[in-house]
């Protein structure tokens, strides 16, 4: 189990080497509390890999969001991505057996109580700090309600499948061309966007190492500059590195790409050993992409 | 005025651009960096600008500014001569000279150990950039004549407060990490601050100073 209580992170502390983090999968952690009804960077737990077992304590209304992990209300197959209502003593379990993605969401109507750290209760486990002590949730937490639910419970909102981002095992994330692509040879600058790509087994919320075509980029290190999010990074091994949540703040390897912000709940959904392939697109192409999809959520509110 | 031949700026994906304004490690460099990214913080459609050692990071929203509006405002900015730069504050740091480094370092630099604490001792640096980790500062230039390529072999756990150099850096580690530097010492001094905000003690502008202690915390 590797459950951490998450919401739309940290901004504005980049400057002291703080990342954002807060959601991989921010698509997923915005639908759920819109189906509860919360504002949409209301903290909610994060359960990457297989989702923990959830005993109700008191009736309340959730929504799963973001991978399929077979979701179980007392054992009977429940619909994900929709609003639940639990009663004192119902178990939300999983099957287990990963359906698909990589990160599950459960938000609760009312928010979960959190530790929160300067501005935000996302759990940072480098520093310790945010949501439940600073750490993954262990067996036998109990989790409070940050307070009551915002408007009346209402259970069964749901957002439809063609809503939802395409996640896939192989998706196709947009991307922009970084800041160093041009210290890419011909041949690797082709490559990088025609590829496929494997997700290594060092992989975790701070980034992705890919396995793929080695890239002959210009060996020079570059004096270190602020990253985001998304970024690709290019070692001088030429194995390329997507950041994800918990990123470094700064670094000075090459950066080849720019995923888009569409893009990063399929990054998020993810695992070792999924492939994955970037489109070339412009800043104004991805900008469009994220409305679109941003649009699917406002039909939520 | 045409902005300066150096300037690039470049997407970091569809809501955040990098303003590269020359490659140096170099003080007046980063003395611009500083001014333009709190020239671009006073701007409603930047939601944070992070100077880095010869540029600025940008983090926008797209919602109010296009990526080449706001490009054509940051090549204007940038051609503004910066306003005179107060002196970075300054921070005198007590080092314990005892790293399991200290000696190797000295041994490849061809240097004596008084030689080399004197020398790493001896300048006021200059904080060009905070990342990397939560307080981690990437502070230098470090003397020519202690300058090493990192460890072959990164440590998978630096303890926090080891002082350490590679290339022409120096920097204080501030949390538990792997680290590929040169351990010379450690200092009781903590560079992140979780209770505060901002969380690190450092900020970029600022100026340090070492200075060698006894281990039970007397002058050398």
């Amino acid at each position: 189990m590797f459950t951490t209580i998450q919401d739309l992170g940290r901004p504005g502390r980049r400057a002291a080497g703080v990342p954002p983090g807060g959601a991989m999968d921010r698509f997923a952690l915005v639908a759920g509390n819109r189906l509860v009804g919360n504002p949409e960077g209301t903290a909610a737990l994060e359960c990457s890999l297989s989702g923990p077992t959830l005993v109700a304590l008191r009736s309340c209304l959730v929504a799963v969001t973001g991978a399929d992990f077979g979701l179980t209300l007392n054992g009977v197959p429940a619909p994900d991505w929709t609003g639940i209502f639990l009663t004192e003593g119902d178990r939300l379990a999983f099957r287990g057996g990963r359906r698909r993605g990589a990160r599950v969401y459960v938000a609760v109507a009312g928010g979960l109580e959190a530790e929160r750290w300067l501005g935000s209760a996302a759990t940072y486990l480098l520093v310790g700090r945010g949501g439940v002590h600073g750490r993954t949730l262990h067996a036998g937490d109990e989790l409070g309600m940050a307070g009551p639910m915002p408007r009346p419970a209402v259970a069964g909102r749901c957002l439809p499948v063609g809503l939802r981002p395409a996640y896939a095992q192989e998706p196709e994330l947009a991307a922009t061309a970084g800041p160093h692509a041009r210290l890419l040879s011909p041949a690797s600058r082709r490559a990088f966007f025609q590829e496929r790509w494997t997700v290594s087994r060092d992989a975790d919320r701070m980034g992705y190492r890919l396995e793929g075509e080695t890239l002959q980029i210009k060996g020079e290190e570059l004096i270190s500059f602020g990253l985001t999010m998304g970024c690709v990074q290019v070692p001088p091994a030429g194995q390329p590195i997507v950041l994800m949540a918990d990123h470094q703040t700064a670094g000075g390897y090459p950066v080849v790409a720019g995923v888009a912000r569409s893009a990063l709940p399929l990054a998020a959904q993810l695992l070792p050993g999924d492939h994955l392939c970037f489109r070339e697109v412009t800043v104004e192409t991805a900008q469009a992409e994220w409305r679109r999809q941003r649009a699917a959520l406002d039909d939520l509110r | 005025m045409p902005a300066p031949r150096s300037l690039r700026i470049d997407p970091l994906g569809d809501a955040a651009l990098l303003v590269e304004l020359g490659r140096r490690v170099d003080t007046a460099l980063n003395t611009r960096a500083l001014a333009l990214a709190a020239a671009l913080r006073k701007r409603r459609d930047v939601r944070e600008a992070v100077p880095g050692y010869a540029s600025v990071t940008v983090y926008y929203d797209p919602e109010q500014v296009t990526y080449r509006g706001l490009v054509g405002a940051i090549e204007r900015l940038a051609d503004a001569r910066p306003p005179a730069a107060p002196p970075g504050r300054l921070h005198r740091i007590p080092v314990v000279y005892d790293g399991p480094d200290l000696e190797s370092a000295a041994s490849e630099l061809g240097l004596s150990v008084e030689t080399l604490v004197r020398l790493h001792s001896e300048p006021t640096y200059r904080c060009f950039m905070i990342g990397f980790v939560p307080g981690w500062a990437y502070l230098g230039p470090l003397p020519e004549a202690l300058r090493l390529p990192r460890r072959r072999v990164p440590r998978t756990h630096v303890p926090p407060g080891s002082v350490a150099v590679a290339g022409a850096q120096t920097g204080v580690y501030p949390l538990p990490t792997p680290g590929g530097w040169h351990l010379l010492g450690k200092t009781s001094l903590r560079l992140f601050l979780p209770q505060s905000d901002p969380p690190s003690l450092l900020r970029t502008g600022d100026r340090v100073k070492f200075f060698a202690v006894h281990a039970d915390g007397g002058p050398s």
